[in-house]
């Protein structure tokens, strides 16, 4: 359902500030999205002052420092710390990106951090993304075969293999779903840039021999058509992938099989 | 209501903010543009509706609405509707490219959605120059 206002409980108040350590000259404001399930209170956007002469410079080294020496209840996802795993993927400066790939030299002004828009928020920057699991789950993202097994691996020409150059390295960080507003609108039935471009990845893989059991799956008004190419998936993606391209070539394979 | 691992009841979550914070990109204007003058062309096709209803109902009827679309208000809304009219077909155009799998680089998208805007306007002030040259003062 198109809601464009926030949820009474959601709306975002005015936090406390953090000031910055005494001495320090080089300062950089960040605005951070709050919430605690603990309190009975809303959302609200907290000031953290830091100290960027001793700071790293992706955003994810300014969350580090603010939750070791600032505030330690800041809570957020992070692990591998180099764009391979997804955790930290959250919205900054008003793009959905991963912390710790975003340059702060990147932004001007203030440094304006949120969770990923229109999910629902655990705690603070921490967004339950159990839908986009399961919906990743839904599009079966594994080899299916009914041709016997070959005695060692599947084989594929190089120039087979080449087609999966774009889809391959997403890392499933929920960027791109959550920043479409065909999902926001319609997540419970839409399946969203991120799961539609892994459905493509395993459609034009020329070892799946379930293509076009794929396909029927994916003819659904919903499912696949919500997509009317918004772009924001392609804009926002921090591994540079164009779901928005995958999804279309999978409207193209749905026409050509009628035909 | 859901409930925690200790069984305690937990508070609803609250929603992200989204439209609230999202930066806006030309291709996301360009893309709700569409859906607007969508509604906005369907709007301008009740009142072509009406103008024909007021021209097979006699010169009295007639005089009413052509009044009114000659006023300055209605020779507004006419120009929001040829605008209207010409965005549609240009996004619509490009969307007819983006069908054939081309386009979508964000930086041509960028581009593209520029184009649709400025051919639009362009497209609009022809019309209305040519109305105007024509003779459609009444």
């Amino acid at each position: 359902m198109v809601e464009f206002a926030l949820p009474k409980n959601s709306k975002v108040q005015k936090g406390k500030t953090h000031a910055a350590p005494e001495g320090a000259s080089n300062i950089r404001k960040f605005q951070v999205y709050r919430w605690s399930p603990d309190d009975g209170d809303n959302p609200r956007v907290d000031t953290y002052e830091v100290d960027m002469d001793s700071c790293g410079p992706m955003v994810l080294d300014a969350l580090i420092k603010i939750k070791n020496e600032m505030d330690p209840t800041l809570t957020f996802r992070r692990s591998c710390r180099e764009g391979v795993c997804g955790s930290c993927a959250m919205n900054i400066d008003g793009m959905n990106t991963l912390a710790c790939t975003k340059g702060m030299d990147e932004i001007s002004g203030d440094v304006k951090v949120y969770p990923l828009p229109h999910t629902d928020v655990v705690k603070d920057l921490v967004p339950d993304l159990s839908t986009f699991y399961a919906q990743y789950a839904s599009i079966k993202p594994y080899l299916q075969t009914v041709s016997p097994e070959p005695q060692k691996e599947w084989r594929q020409s190089y120039e087979d293999r080449q087609k999966l150059d774009g889809l391959y390295e997403c890392i499933l960080c929920a960027c791109c779903s959550t920043s479409c507003p065909s999902y926001w609108w319609n997540g419970d039935r839409y399946l969203g840039p991120a799961a539609l471009l892994q459905a493509y990845r395993w459609l034009i893989d020329s070892r799946d021999e379930a293509t076009g059991e794929r396909l029927d799956d994916l003819e659904d008004p919903f499912r696949l058509y919500r997509c009317i190419t918004i772009m924001n998936c392609a804009q926002t993606c921090p591994k540079g992938l164009n779901p928005a391209r995958a999804i279309a070539e999978i409207k193209k394979m749905m026409v050509e099989r009628q035909v | 209501m859901a409930e925690t691992q200790e069984g305690a009841p937990r508070r609803a979550r609250p929603m992200a903010p989204h439209l609230q914070i999202y930066r806006w990109k030309i291709t996301m204007a360009a893309s709700i543009t569409h859906r607007i003058t969508g509604v906005g062309i369907a709007i301008g096709t009740l009142l072509l509706t009406c103008w024909l209803l007021a021209l097979a109902g006699g010169p009295e009827a007639y005089d009413g609405i052509q009044g009114f679309l000659g006023s300055w208000f209605g020779r507004l809304l006419m120009f929001g509707f040829t605008w209207a009219l010409m965005y549609h077909m240009c996004n619509g155009i490009r969307h007819l490219v983006w069908d054939t799998g081309r386009g979508f680089e964000p930086a041509t998208a960028d581009k593209s959605a520029m184009a649709v805007i400025g051919g639009s306007v362009l497209l609009t002030v022809i019309a209305w120059v040519l109305a105007y040259a024509m003779g459609g003062n009444g």
